[in-house]
Formats: C-alpha cells, structure tokens, sequence
C-alpha cells in the first residue's frame, strides 16, 4: 500500500512537470529583477533537510556570519529519499516551497525542470574551486547555470574482511576479472560463504557501478534528452554481474534486510561493494565484526585505471519561491565551503564533504572508529574521491530506479538474463519522458 | 443495522444454521472457524509480540539474536529516545495526542450534528446529500492530501496545527456511522413527544437524542482517533516543521536519514512500542460507554 501511495504522489507532482523544456536549462532567470537591490534589513530563511545535527551546524552560522549579514536560518527536519522531491515540488506548486532545500544529486533535474531551484551562479560561482570537476558539472547539469552547491558526496570503495581473506587465502582484486576470480575461488574453498551479493533493491549502487564502467544514462542533444541506460559501458556492467549471479559466485538477496546484515556479522559475505559512508552502515549492520574489516579502491576494468563512480551525496538548492535567493545562496556557499562549518558537518552530521580541501581537515585526520585498524582510511578516501566520473542525470532517474527494482529484482531472483532486465529499465524510462513531455532523441 | 437493534433475542452466534434451528445440542467447537480464527489472531498478533520484543534489544542484539528471544537493552532504549533532539520524540508524542484528540472531539460533535439532521429531519436534497457523502466513504482520503494542500496554501494555513486538524474534521465515514445510529436509536415517537411538550428542537436534540447516541458516538470517536493517530501522509504533506510532526511522521524521519547516517532502528521500535500504549488507555477506558449498548432505548415495541 505505501508504495502505491507513494507512486501515486509522484505522479501529481510528474503531471505538473513543466511541458515544453525547450532547453535542458530552464534558466530561472525572472527571478534576478526581483532581487536586482540588495537586501537590506534582517532576513530569515527556511531550510529543509535531512542532515542530522544540522540544526547545530547552522547554529553557527546564525551566531556568525549570519548575524553580521542579518540572515537568520531555520532548520527544518525532514525524511529523505524521493518523497521528499515529491514534497517540495507539491510545496512549489503552491509556490510555498521553502528557501533552501537539500537534494540528492539524481534528484536535481527534476528539481530544475520543473523551475523549483534557482540559478545561484551570480552569488556562488567561485566556490567551483573548492570542489572536484566531476562533483560540481553535476550541479551546472552541464549548462553555465549553477543550481545548488554540492554538501557531500559518495565516492565508491571496496569493503572487505581482512581476516577472511587472509583466512581464505585471498587477494585483494584490482580488476573485476580478478573480482569475478576471488568470487568463485571463495566457492570453491567455502561453498556456504559468498564473496558479496548483488542487491537488485539498490538502483543507486548499480547506477554508480555503472558511472564507474563510463555509462551516460542521460544526455542531452540540441533541445531533447537521449537516454543511454542500455549502453555498452552498463551493458558491460549488467552482463558480468547478471553472469556472476547465474553460477552462483555471488549471493542475489538484497542488502540493507536483517538477513544481510547477519550474513555480514557472520561472515557468511565478506566483502561489499560500498561508498565512503559504509562504516557507518557497517557499525549497525554487523557491529560484532569491528576492526576486521578494511577499505581499498573499486575493481577497474581495465588494469591500471584509477576510476570509482559515486553512490550518494547531496548538495544545497535555493528553490524560485524564495524571496532572498541571494541570502540564501550566501548560506549555502558558507554552509559548504567554509572550514568552520564544514568541520562542525563532520562532527555533527558525520557527512563525507564535498569540498576538497575539507576531505583533509583535522576532522578527517582519525580514521572511523569501526576502522581504527586502517588508519589511512580518509586519506585513502580522499584520493579515491578524486577519481569519480562524471555522472550523467536526467529528469526522470526515480522512473528509471523504479524500473530497476522490478526489471533487476525478477531477474536476479530467476538468475535470468540481465541484458534484457536492461532493455526494460531503458524502455520504461524512454516511455515515460515522452510521457511527461520532454523530447527524446532515438 | 436497524433490525438488528430492534431484535433483542438473537440465536447463539457460532452455531452453524442448521443446529439453531434443532433441539440444543451439546455444542460442539467448530474446527474451521475457530482454526481460521486462531490464524488471523496470529497474524496480527505476531508483528505486535515482535515490536514487543524487539523493544527490549539493544543495537548489537536487533539483528544478531533470535528474533523472538528478549534483549538486555530496553532501559538504554528509552534513555536514548528520551535523549534524543533533547526529547522531541514526547512533543510528538503530545501533538498526535492533541491532533487526534482535538480532532476526533470535533469530528464526533460535527458527525453527531449532521447524522442527526439527516436522520431525523425531512428536507429537499436529503437522499442526495447522503448519497455524495456515501460517495466520501468510498473515496480514500489519500487522494486528497495533495488538493487539500493546495487549498490551505490559498489560505496560508499550511505547516500550522490547523492544517492537519482541519482537514480531519469532516470525516464522511463518521456522519454515514451517526446517521445509521440515529436512525436506530432515537425513534420518531420520542422527538414527537418533546416538541409536543413544547422543547426546541436544540434542546430535543442535547436532553433526548444525544443521550441515546452516546455509543454511536464513542464509536465515531475512536475511529476517528484511531485515523488522525495513525495517518501519515496528509501531516507529511502538510507539515514542515518537525516540532509540529505527529509521532507516526517523526518516527519516519528517524528511519530516512539519507544515504550516510544508518537509520535509528532501535529508537523507531522502541517509539511505535511507545506509540501504542495510548491507543490501547484509550479503548480501555471507553470501553465502558459501549456497554450502554443498544438495548437502552426510550420507547418499548
């Protein structure tokens, strides 16, 4: 039932997608003449976000610089995920959405084509610096716009117990032939443990394996979307592990179940496929396995590469409805960009950052505690983060994770082709950007 | 519902129709009923004992240990979701309780009004009235959140306690229930007899029918309370500020907190264990009103 509910809800809000996109920029200019003075006179802004300890993080702000600037910030706790995107475009079509909002990365064209954030370029454009290239083109959507600022971000890393492997007589694979090696020699030398399973519940991990193969889901040529979900790199990507699945080298249930995360306190799996927050996931999943396990670089495709995709990470937006866009870009440029505030996301919200500089800061310089056997864990981070590829969103991405989970989830359970779960996430995505009205180039 | 009311001597429920209509029998347990029975019990039973459960691990314990053997972790449970945000899971705790109590309250006295005037009053549009508020009773309330959010943001009364309460007040559901009731518990002859003795009609309805509606009524209330206490998607729409969450929103935001903080599963538990504690004061408290029953009626047929 919540699920229809909530497909239901993301329906409204897809109908009230704007119909002609003309461009992919939206430009949401008509905004500027409005804020064309500057603001004089105290300013208070609503902020929505599911960061937790974020209300003492912009704390300092409001005691600092806000209080010198006159901008005074108000937190307001939210749930995250895709109904949260629902949410603020319900709230934009009342035109009450609030002044600063928090968005994943995958989220932000939708956001942006349905004119609900605002071109900062003016107010933030020299914070581009502090961030990595492939980080901040995901903000631009590839136009000279500038539509949010990026909070943190998800680089991707291999987890996997150190103990086992020794115990197995495993290396660390670099390649994902010498992934898909370790995979069936653990098989082979102990039937009943799995190396990792391949969850068809997480679009988001699949997606960032997928980035990291070089895949481009969504492009854009002249005024129409092009859709590359079933392209070579994915298809690359979906073949080896539907392969994996299907000679049982690899577990197919899903992740994040109470069976999984047994099957990680038991050592019945051994390694994951995660992103730089997994110690956190790990501290809860299988807390009794704490300084056995140990992060390295993803498997590459091909020996000697140095490429990771990315899996999470969100970014701050100020949304049209807002009257002090300019105020509350300032805010989202110091909430990160700052080294005070950046120090005290870590501290309070333990959020990986997307600045650069911050990725090598003091609060950066102690492993986590579940790592304190790899004391080089964010250094090593940090230089994994700045190979991430670029990524490539588009308007429709909960559309395609959708059809991800059905396509993906009845193939991985039947052990089935996984080239053709593909064609179907790719189909369905197709369909319904025609459906909501964007051009689709074939 | 009405013949029900009158009949007074019903045969035994469980007895299969045959043996009603025979020579008392030696009852016997019917095996498939009773086993059905037992199956539905534990199924809605089973996910209770396991919040129940589950309540008393700590975190370590929640996924490592067998699902049905008792933690060691209950006490630090409550400390913690005591602790957490400085408490705001009690303000939640206390908004739930004032939207579906406010609101239930207002929603019995607003269903109590307008199933009596259906029920007792004859007037042009009578049947029509009825029959769209029929058609309210079939449509899910889901549907309209968004609308409805749409409407008070014209009114600027969205991410305010009215918001969530308004909307809740009108429940069709409880108007269709109080006009059924009516119908069947306050007889024609009895309102007859007050306006013959010169009462008006506000006081016919407050001394004499309101009286008879009372179970009615309760039960009105505690569906209505039931709703509020449980809903979630028209607050999640309406409600941004989470000082003002009911306690089935903020327990969702302990669950989402994005990709890199692990959700609070031990607080969540532990919370909707909390959570139903008021339900269940509730109908232990007004079981009283319903054992009125129907039987105490004005006029003897």
């Amino acid at each position: 039932m919540p699920i229809t509910k909530r497909s239901r809800l993301s329906r409204v809000a897809a109908s009230t997608v704007a119909v002609a996109l003309g461009a992919t920029a939206l430009a949401a200019c008509g905004s500027d003449d409005d804020d064309a003075k500057t603001e004089s006179g105290p300013v208070s802004l609503t902020y929505w976000t599911w960061t937790p300890g974020m209300d003492k993080v912009v704390d300092l702000w409001n005691k600092g610089q806000g209080k010198k600037d006159q901008i005074t910030v108000t937190v307001k706790k939210q749930a995250s995920g895709d109904t949260l995107v629902t949410k603020i475009l319900t709230a934009h079509k009342a035109g009450k959405a609030p002044d600063l909002v928090q968005a994943e990365y995958q989220a932000l064209p939708t956001l942006v084509s349905n004119d609900a954030l605002a071109d900062i370029s003016k107010n933030v454009g020299d914070a581009k610096g502090k961030f990595a290239e492939g980080v901040w083109q995901q903000t631009t959507l590839g136009t000279d716009a500038v539509y949010a600022v990026p909070q943190d971000i998800g680089p991707m890393m291999f987890y996997y117990r150190e103990d086992l492997f020794k115990k197995y007589g495993l290396t660390v694979p670099t390649t994902w032939d010498e992934f898909a090696e370790t995979a069936r020699a653990l098989k082979k030398k102990s039937p009943d443990t799995d190396l990792t399973t391949f969850s068809a519940n997480d679009s988001g991990l699949f997606a960032g394996l997928a980035q990291q193969a070089g895949a481009k889901w969504w492009t854009t040529e002249g005024d129409k979307w092009k859709v590359g979900i079933n392209d070579a790199a994915t298809k690359k990507v979906a073949d080896f592990w539907g392969g994996l699945v299907k000679e049982g080298a690899v577990d197919n249930q899903p992740m994040y179940t109470p069976a999984w995360n047994k099957a990680l306190n038991t050592g019945k799996q051994i390694a994951w496929v995660s992103a730089v927050w997994a110690p956190g996931t790990l501290t809860t999943a299988a807390p009794d396995t704490k300084g056995k396990w140990a992060m390295a670089p993803l498997p590459q495709w091909t020996a000697g590469e140095n490429k990771t995709g990315s899996w999470g990470g969100s970014s701050t937006g100020v949304t049209t409805d807002s009257k002090h866009q300019e105020a509350a870009a300032k805010f989202a440029a110091w909430l990160n960009t700052d080294d005070q505030a950046l120090t005290a996301l870590a501290k309070e919200s333990g959020i990986y950052p997307a600045a650069t500089n911050a990725q090598t800061s003091g609060a950066f310089a102690q492993a986590p505690e579940y790592f304190s056997n790899q004391a080089d864990f964010y250094t090593k981070a940090a230089e994994i983060a700045k190979t991430t590829a670029p990524s490539a969103w588009g308007p429709n991405v909960n559309v395609a994770y959708t059809a991800f989970n059905d396509a993906f989830g009845a193939a991985a359970k039947n052990k089935s082709d996984f080239a053709a779960a593909l064609d179907k996430m790719q189909d369905a995505t197709v369909a319904d950007l025609k459906k909501q009205g964007f051009g689709v180039s074939e | 519902m009405s013949s029900l009311a009158v009949r007074k001597t019903e045969p035994a429920a469980g007895t299969t129709p045959g043996a009603a209509q025979g020579p008392p029998l030696r009852r016997r347990i019917a095996l498939v009923p009773t086993l059905t029975l037992l199956i539905g019990a534990l199924y809605t039973l089973l996910p209770v004992a396991w919040v129940v459960i589950a309540s008393t691990k700590s975190g370590e314990e929640l996924f490592s240990t067998f699902t049905f053997l008792p933690g060691s972790g209950f006490v630090d449970n409550l400390k913690d979701l005591n602790a957490y945000r400085d408490g705001v899971y009690w303000q939640w705790m206390g908004n739930s309780a004032f939207y579906a109590g406010l609101g239930a309250l207002l929603s019995t006295v607003v269903s109590a009004f307008s199933g009596y005037a259906l029920a007792i009053y004859r007037f042009r549009g009578r049947e029509t009235m009825f029959n769209v508020l029929l058609a309210g009773v079939l449509m899910p309330p889901v549907i309209l959140a968004v609308p409805q959010y749409l409407l008070l943001a014209q009114a600027d009364l969205t991410d305010s306690y009215l918001s969530v309460l308004l909307p809740q007040i009108l429940s069709p559901y409880g108007v269709y229930l109080a006009r059924i009731y009516a119908q069947a518990a306050v007889p024609a002859d009895v309102v007859e007899a007050g306006r013959m003795d010169g009462a008006s009609e506000w006081r016919i309805f407050s001394r004499v029918a309101l009286p008879m509606m009372v179970p009615g009524m309760v039960t009105v209330f505690l569906f209505q309370f039931v709703a509020i206490w449980n809903n979630f998607l028209l607050p999640y729409i309406m409600l941004s500020d989470d000082e003002k969450f009911p306690i089935t929103l903020g327990l969702y935001t302990l669950l989402e907190q994005g990709a890199n903080t692990p959700a609070l599963y031990t607080l969540v538990i532990t919370g909707a264990f909390l959570a139903v504690f008021p339900l269940i004061a509730l109908f232990l408290v007004i079981q009283r009103f319903w054992s009125l029953d129907l039987l105490s009626g004005a006029v003897k047929s």
